[in-house]
């Protein structure tokens, strides 16, 4: 299983602060796939992927259970 | 709090954030205060809320210091950001630079500000009174062209 951590809309939108995956490995791009399937109501249209507390530019970077995952909106701090 | 890049909940004193930064090499200390704005484009804000993932938020932080110390020669850096809920002219941000030059100083506080605005995972809720947003990018700045940050902002 992999949990993704949700912040600010993300997280009021579905009213939890994480996600459970359940999946062993998955890459990038399925698990947004499989999110847009799982939770319909997110607009994940900017959103960016974190993997252990750094973004993820390759769509194709694999995830692993245990791997910290975050998905974060266009951030606007400051 | 002896870190130099945080997130606190708790109201930010100016002089912590300075006082981070003190070196008897440094000949200016710049520092930047990032307060809540009553209007914006006319809109009256009544309040903020800013959430924050803290863990990557402070290395983000952290980075914008390692770059400034690669870009400015002997620049200290110091940032705090407060999240929770910040009524008008409350401080969201400290940032603190001293280098052994004026110029220096007001250069890299600039940059810190800029960079907080693109790579750290923090967000800020309007509250208006008729309505309530989560900001996803400010007007003020430039959008990412491709929505999202290129490589060039996002490597080390």
């Amino acid at each position: 299983m992999i949990n993704v951590l949700l912040f600010a809309g993300l997280q009021e939108k579905v009213g939890k602060s994480e996600l459970s995956v359940e999946k062993q490995e998955v890459t990038v791009d399925q698990l947004i796939t499989h999110i847009r399937e799982t939770e319909p109501k997110l607009d994940l249209s900017n959103v960016m992927v974190a993997v252990n507390e750094e973004f993820v530019n390759n769509p194709g970077q694999v995830i692993r259970e245990g791997d910290t995952v975050a998905l974060l909106p266009p951030v606007s701090g400051g | 709090m002896s870190k130099h890049f945080y997130i606190t909940k708790e109201p930010l004193d100016v002089n912590v954030v300075v006082e981070k930064v003190v070196h008897p090499h440094a000949g200016a200390i710049n520092t930047f205060i990032g307060t809540v704005r009553e209007l914006t484009n006319e809109r009256r804000t009544l309040f903020l809320e800013y959430d924050a993932y803290i863990p990557m938020a402070e290395k983000k932080l952290a980075q914008i210091g390692s770059e400034i110390n690669s870009r400015w020669n002997e620049a200290r850096v110091a940032i705090g950001h407060r999240i929770g809920r910040l009524d008008i002219s409350d401080i969201a941000v400290v940032i603190a630079v001293s280098t052994p030059h004026r110029a220096d100083s007001y250069e890299a506080s600039r940059y810190a500000i800029e960079r907080i605005k693109e790579i750290v995972p923090i967000w800020k809720k309007e509250h208006w009174e008729d309505g309530e947003k989560w900001i996803g990018d400010q007007l003020e700045k430039t959008e990412y062209p491709s929505g999202k940050p290129g490589k060039e902002n996002l490597d080390d």
